[in-house]
């Protein structure tokens, strides 16, 4: 049966056979809902009938936001928009601006790029974990994805001196080289979170009444997904195997070996696994960073971009020049317009990037893969039971910062 | 915000090249009347004309396997009347831009469509319903409506809200903060 586009996104027109139907709130203020998320259910005894997600508590105008503030200062702006995933923001924003400028990093910054992407990846895949065990009632499991997911957060921490919101991958580079023993520190987050993701294996996809819950629930098919514009884990589990990072490489992942994870049933049980697996595909990803990271500065050595080292100016009136003008007015982006999009933990993240050749950009727009993957909603819950919508709401994986920006 | 010297600068666009290689271009071209293709920092770009943006993305889902709409936004080009665009444009102060994806053919192409203010476009929601939101959005925030979306209604901002902030002359602090226990200003 092939739903048409209204139906997709908002339900049947009616419901001959019900002559009473309810209309409840779920959220913005409810615990499994993910931050500020409300749903507007219609239900029918306990059943889902139809389900509009209602978003904008998040709102604080990013993209407007963006366009007052200068490219040096971007990133902290975009960095903020999907803070489960932080780096992957700022590394398209970045990619963009270089678009723009039409520069080149140099090799070393574009591994630390993907090295640190990779790990975050991790992080927001563990906690996805711990709070979709946690929705379904597997308390346990949201200890344990905190548990491993703060060994990555301790490395962020080290290299970019903050846990969230780093402001770490900038236009031209990264902000600073890794830090010493980095190796070390990679090396046991590659040793300790398997072992966890094996736990977790273990407590969740051996467990039958986790089984129960997530089989068969919140199905979606391929052309579904794609119609509703559903990217990432959501796209991957109806059996297309999709991933930017292998259909348009983009960094250097066209020079390290990793597999797409995908199954074939579109439930909220693969959409797990997906997840789960993907773990142990960014650890190879990040091992093989560690073997092959290539020497080198970590950003560009262009005055007109890149602020010069602090001891230069005292030294040399050109440095000083060129560090006064990045930091007031910024670095001019010639006039044009570019749309770069990467694969982040949920999907297809894009930047739309318009620039007047002025110090700001024009327009910044954000393509949130939480924004798209939301509309799946309304598809998935249909005909289900409420409990089971939260397990579809956590399956989904939203992040309101990146849903409202 | 924008001085003399880049305004000047902003003529020599090197982002707006020649016509590009691109089979997937020279087929809408051929097919819709008015529309132009360009080249953007090696991604194609059609340039449509906005009664046929409907029948051009059509054209493009159903005869050259774009399975996607990867985004959709819009530009409010106010401040950049004398902006560079390639010949046969008429300039407008809206630009919808809509990002579409192949995945069978595993390559995009970026549609462009000019709406003068209060103007509307069709909406591509029969096509992809995927832009049922970020219509929506762009209604919201730059206020561009579009025919034929089936709940055209604001969604980030509160309903009461007035006017749509990312256009070029509506300010930040436009709306003062008021605090609920603050006392009002004397």
């Amino acid at each position: 049966m092939t739903l048409t586009p209204r139906e997709l996104v908002m339900g049947p027109e009616a419901w001959p056979e019900s002559d009473e139907t309810m209309i409840i709130n779920l959220g913005p203020q409810h615990p499994s809902t993910h931050g500020v998320l409300r749903v507007v259910l219609e239900l029918e005894g306990e059943t889902v009938l139809r389900a509009k997600p209602v978003i904008g508590y998040l709102h604080t105008g990013m993209e407007k936001t963006g366009e007052q503030l200068t490219y040096v200062q971007g990133s902290t702006n975009v960095t903020r928009m999907d803070y489960a995933a932080p780096l992957f923001n700022e590394l398209v924003y970045s990619l963009a601006v270089e678009r723009l400028l039409d520069i080149e990093i140099p090799p070393r910054a574009t591994w630390i790029r993907m090295l640190m992407c990779e790990l975050n990846r991790v992080a927001s895949h563990l906690l996805f974990l711990a709070t979709n065990g946690m929705d379904l009632g597997a308390i346990s499991m949201m200890l344990y994805g905190w548990r491993e997911r703060e060994l990555v957060l301790a490395f962020f921490e080290k290299v970019t001196g903050l846990r969230m919101n780093h402001n770490y991958i900038r236009p031209g580079g990264v902000a600073a080289d890794l830090p010493p023993g980095w190796q070390e520190a990679v090396e046991e987050i590659c040793e300790v979170v398997p072992k966890g993701v094996a736990e977790y294996d273990e407590i969740l996809t051996e467990n039958p009444i986790w089984l129960e819950r997530t089989v068969g629930i919140g199905i979606i098919t391929t052309e579904e997904a794609l119609a509703l514009g559903a990217t990432g884990p959501i796209l991957r589990s109806t059996g297309m195997p999709w991933d930017l990072r292998k259909a348009q490489p983009y960094l250097a992942y066209d020079q390290v070996d990793f597999d797409v994870i995908y199954t074939e049933n579109g439930d909220t049980f693969d959409r797990y696994r997906i997840r789960l697996n993907e773990i142990a595909e960014s650890l190879k990803i990040a091992r093989q960073c560690l073997e092959r990271m290539p020497d080198g500065d970590y950003r560009i050595q262009d005055r007109k971009v890149t602020p010069p080292p602090r001891a230069r100016i005292d030294e040399s009136m050109e440095a000083l020049i060129h560090h006064f003008k990045i930091f007031t007015e910024g670095f001019k982006v010639p006039a044009g317009e570019t749309y770069v999009a990467v694969e982040n933990p949920r999907g297809e993240l894009g930047c739309y990037l318009v620039s007047d050749g002025s110090g700001r950009p024009y327009r910044m727009h954000i393509r949130g893969a939480s924004f798209y993957n939301l509309q799946t909603l309304s598809t998935m819950v249909q005909n289900g039971l409420v409990a089971d919508g939260i397990a579809i709401i956590s399956s989904i994986d939203p992040i309101m910062g990146d849903v409202d920006r | 915000m924008t001085d003399d010297s880049t305004r000047e600068e902003m003529h020599k666009d090197p982002g707006v090249g020649g016509a590009p290689q691109d089979e997937v271009a020279e087929a809408v071209v051929e097919r819709v009347k008015g529309a132009v293709a360009t080249d953007s920092h090696g991604q194609t770009v059609v340039h449509i004309p906005r009664e046929s943006w409907r029948d051009a993305v059509r054209f493009l889902k159903e005869e050259q396997e774009f399975t996607q709409c990867s985004d959709l936004t819009a530009v409010d080009q106010l401040l950049r009347p004398d902006r560079v665009v390639p010949p046969g444009v008429e300039r407008e102060r809206f630009e919808v831009v809509a990002n579409f994806l192949s995945h069978p053919r595993n390559r995009r192409i970026r549609f462009i469509c000019q709406v003068p203010d209060g103007g509307e476009v069709a909406s591509l929601f029969e096509l992809f319903p995927g832009t049922e939101l970020p219509e929506r959005e762009v209604w919201d925030l730059l206020g561009v409506r579009f025919a034929g979306h089936p709940d055209l209604v604001r969604l980030l901002l509160p309903d009461d809200w007035e006017g749509h902030p990312l256009r070029k002359d509506d300010a930040p602090a436009r709306v003062p903060v008021q605090f609920k226990e603050a006392q009002a200003p004397r």
